[in-house]
């Protein structure tokens, strides 16, 4: 088990990076605490399973260090960084009964036989593989194989940290909800640091407890899920976060306050000017904490989509499309309206970022 | 795949089952003919029965020829397939010389067969061909057209020469298809190189090391064309492999009853282990 | 790395070597050849090259090769195409038979047919012409086509076809317009494999025909036994047969790891 520090770390798959573009990860600061469950959230093609590979060892930086437990491992091979790792599709020894893919990590480094039957058994118990452990692993279905292919990580005793990438691609749905409760168990009894990578929002916020968003080759957020949904510090954490997403709204700056298209912004108040110098101004309110009211902004209602325990509306204000939620049982107003926005849950964004 | 019964596919397999049939069921049906009758030329064919098989499976020239075969077969598959999975092995996945290697590799599979006779026969010559004159002024007694040993050592050399490529061609594109996180969680669970190739390539590459056996035992046992033009045969009837005896046979001799006996106990042998080489395979693939 | 490179560089080295000395000779007279051992041709000469380019009986053997390769080819695909889709798709009364029935003709020894191919094509008045030859090495081509189109098809899903069945496409529409495009490189891959093994067989072809339709490979054994040893001549001939196999393989070199494993690694 370790403490993981990223310090400073860049990746570019050219061999000579010139442009920005050239760059896969751009500078990237991580601390992950001994112990601790980090989810790697971010779309496809965000840089996550470049970062995941590189702490891994399986890619190298270009720049930058990486520390295990102030070791600095950044050229270290993968099993000199004694970690572990749970790929999109289930890696298994398809020859192999269950029992000797489990205990292969172990056979590979030489452990006693008794030692290595006993930890077999133990993660064979905790996964529930225990009745199939004679059977060929090829046999398995998906999930029972995503499940050996993490038992060859949790048999050793001093991997460092366990990582997971996009692990639920190949589960069934019905099945995806009960394997990801099982690894938020087994993370809780056995206290390993473990990383995971996902480009699912759900995966990510039960998992983790530290979620670390990433956009474009770079971290854009690093908080707990509700950090995340409370303050997001970039409009593409507020928006890729949530369901829907965070309304972005493009705002300018009028008569010392803000003002939405020509009305002005109560929500906003006490706005430092300097933080405000130039850039790209829109503020960032979620569809929670858009409420309907006699005065406000002026919308026309447009439609209304059916979620369940609420519903979603779409409004519009000259033409610019904010969604609102309105609880079951509420009123929609028909044609007409006005939004007011929560003052605490509004924010303003100078390109892109938080400002504070 | 959950396939649907359809008997109306028969309609789309037509076409091949009458152009096949057309070329192999009525040239058969005259091996047959021939196998069961008497001819004294003139086209005059009386019944024989089963004479011409007997008289076939108890001479002693067509035991020699199927040990010969036997024996030929066996060492080129021992020589081949282990040489070409080794080579595969150790050929570079990706990149530039992947093009290269293969493009070069598989030259030999398009020279037409009696060009690889040809090409072989001049460039074993023991007075001005490389191998021949290399050979020999290495201090090694080599002269293919008088020596039995050096002929089936040159005929062996010859087969190598031109088939090892295609065991390659076949585990290489076995071996591209392992995906690399295997290869990653092998690295992770510390697996050394043997036990990557023992427990991750040697599965993956049952099914095409499968056809590489198949192919290479069907048509090393049907050789015909290179050896003709290599060694005739040769020296005396060193070289005489199963085909080869068969036209010696028919075309030399115009002995039809036993060449067409001959050629259906052929052409069985083949068959034979061709179907236990398949049934092998398919229950390969239903595992 | 550089270790492990070793082997096949040594391995196409071995390659090469007979490759070479077949297109040294055919740089070489006859005379030099005959006369002593040389690494390179000392007297230079295209000879060879030029009398095969000039006599018509050298030049026709290439033109009927080439031309009973391209009818075998295009024959066996095409024929070959809707019996693997139906292969691929569908289950019918004595399909796995068929199937291996087929894959059989694939292990009948040449030899064996070689005597009742000549009989049967003389009977229905095709000897000695292109077809003859095409159709004849349909024996071998149209399974080993089956097998790799089979391979190539099982790979498509079956929701494509489904797909456009429901968009209203007929049988016939959905098969050219949608179906060949998507499995374009197995196809690819069968004519590849039909053309080699077609251009390479000799028996046939030579017992086939006589004087019209003659290949060049049987034009060259000609050459070796009649008109004494005329090695360069042979070199030189020998040389061309490699470059029509070369060009193809060069186009095909993307496909051609899948296509070795047969469309279904």
């Amino acid at each position: 088990m370790a403490r993981i520090k990223l310090d400073g770390v860049k990746h570019s798959y050219a061999a000579d990076p010139k442009s920005p573009a050239d760059w896969a990860l751009k500078e990237v600061n991580l601390d992950c605490q001994d112990g601790g469950a980090y989810a790697l959230l971010g779309p496809s093609g965000c840089g996550k399973t470049t970062l995941l590979n590189l702490i891994s060892g399986l890619l190298t930086p270009t720049r930058g260090r990486i520390l295990f437990d102030d070791r600095d491992v950044s050229h270290a091979t993968p099993e000199d960084r004694n970690i572990a790792q749970v790929f999109q599709f289930p890696v298994i020894y398809d020859t192999m009964t269950v029992y000797d893919n489990l205990a292969f990590p172990l056979r590979n480094r030489r452990l006693p036989a008794p030692e290595i039957d006993r930890r077999v058994r133990d993660i064979a118990d905790m996964l529930d593989l225990g009745p199939s452990l004679m059977n060929r692993a090829s046999g398995l279905t998906a999930d029972g194989k995503q499940k050996i292919s993490l038992g060859r990580g949790l048999v050793r005793s001093d991997v460092n940290v366990i990582m997971f990438d996009e692990p639920l691609t190949v589960i069934d749905p019905h099945l995806k909800w009960v394997l990801r409760s099982k690894l938020k168990e087994l993370h809780h009894r056995v206290k390993r640091t473990m990383i995971y990578v996902t480009h699912d929002q759900t995966e990510a916020l039960t998992f983790a407890d530290q979620v670390v968003v990433m956009n474009n080759g770079e971290v854009v957020q690093i908080g707990t899920p509700i950090e995340l949904f409370d303050r997001p510090e970039h409009t593409f954490v507020g928006h890729f976060i949530g369901s829907p997403g965070m309304n972005v709204l493009p705002v300018t700056k009028e008569n010392g306050g803000i003002s939405f298209l020509g009305t002005p912004v109560e929500s906003i108040e006490n706005v430092r000017a300097e933080a405000l110098n130039g850039g790209r101004l829109e503020i960032g309110v979620r569809p929670e904490f858009v409420s309907f009211g006699t005065t406000g902004i002026p919308v026309e209602i447009g439609k209304v989509a059916d979620a369940g325990r609420f519903r979603i509306v779409e409004a519009r204000h000259k033409g610019q499309l904010l969604k609102v939620l309105v609880t079951e049982g509420d009123a929609i107003p028909s044609v007409t309206s006005h939004v007011r926005f929560d003052p605490t849950h509004t924010h303003l964004y100078s390109d892109g970022w938080l400002v504070k | 795949m959950n396939k649907q019964v359809n008997q109306k596919a028969w309609f789309l397999v037509l076409p091949v089952v009458i152009l096949v049939a057309f070329n192999a069921v009525i040239p058969l049906m005259t091996v047959v003919n021939y196998s069961v009758q008497e001819t004294f030329g003139d086209n005059v064919f009386t019944w024989a029965g089963v004479q011409w098989f007997e008289q076939v499976l108890n001479s002693p020239r067509f035991h020699d020829a199927l040990l010969r075969q036997m024996l030929f077969t066996g060492i080129i598959l021992a020589i081949e397939i282990p040489l070409g999975l080794i080579i595969a092995l150790a050929m570079p996945r990706k990149g530039f010389w992947v093009s290269v290697c293969l493009v070069l590799m598989a030259l030999p599979l398009l020279i037409p067969w009696n060009v690889v006779g040809a090409m072989w026969n001049i460039f074993a010559l023991p007075e001005i061909g490389l191998l021949g004159k290399g050979l020999n002024s290495l201090g090694f007694d080599y002269n293919y057209t008088r020596q039995p040993l050096t002929a089936w050592f040159t005929t062996v050399l010859m087969d190598v020469w031109h088939w090892t490529s295609l065991v390659v061609l076949l585990c290489y594109a076995g071996l591209v298809s392992i995906p690399d996180d295997y290869y990653r969680a092998a690295k992770i669970d510390g697996a050394s190189a043997w036990a990557v190739f023992r427990f991750i390539q040697l599965p993956k590459l049952k099914r095409v090391l499968t056809i590489a056996i198949l192919l290479r035992f069907m048509d090393s046992f049907m050789i015909y064309t290179e050896v003709k033009v290599l060694t005739g045969g040769g020296p005396g009837n060193a070289t005489t492999f199963l085909s080869i005896d068969l036209d010696k046979i028919a075309l030399g001799q115009f002995d039809l009853g036993p060449a067409g006996a001959m050629s259906l106990i052929y052409f069985l042998i083949i068959l034979l282990f061709s179907w236990l080489f398949y049934t092998l395979m398919m229950r390969n693939e239903a595992q | 790395m550089r270790k492990r490179s070793l082997l096949p560089i040594v391995y196409i080295f071995f390659l090469m070597l007979p490759i070479y000395w077949l297109v040294t000779m055919s740089f070489k007279t006859t005379n030099e050849i005959l006369g002593g051992f040389s690494l390179f041709p000392q007297a230079f000469t295209l000879e060879n090259y030029i009398k095969i380019f000039t006599d018509s009986t050298w030049y026709n053997g290439y033109i009927n090769s080439i031309i009973y390769v391209v009818i075998n080819t295009l024959l066996s695909v095409s024929v070959a195409l809707p019996a693997a889709y139906a292969f691929s798709r569908y289950r019918f009364l004595g399909d796995k038979h068929l199937f291996f029935w087929l894959l059989t003709n694939r292990m009948a020894p040449a030899a064996v047919f070689a005597l009742p191919f000549l009989q049967l094509y003389s009977a229905v008045g095709l000897f000695d012409t292109h077809i003859a030859v095409a159709l004849a090495h349909t024996l071998f081509n149209v399974p080993l086509a089956v097998w790799i189109l089979e391979g190539f098809m099982s790979g498509v899903p079956k929701e494509l076809d489904e797909t456009a069945y429901v968009d209203g496409y007929s049988f016939p529409r959905f098969f050219v317009k949608i179906f060949i495009p998507t499995i374009a490189a197995g196809i690819g891959v069968a004519c590849f494999f039909c053309f080699m093994f077609s251009w390479v067989e000799m028996l046939l072809a030579k017992t086939l025909t006589s004087v019209d339709a003659k290949p060049i490979v049987a034009t060259m054994t000609r050459t070796a036994s009649t008109s004494g040893y005329e090695l360069g001549l042979l070199a030189a001939a020998g040389t061309l047969t490699i470059i029509p196999g070369a060009f193809v393989i060069y186009f095909v070199r993307n496909y051609i790891a899948k296509g070795f494993a047969l469309g279904r690694v």
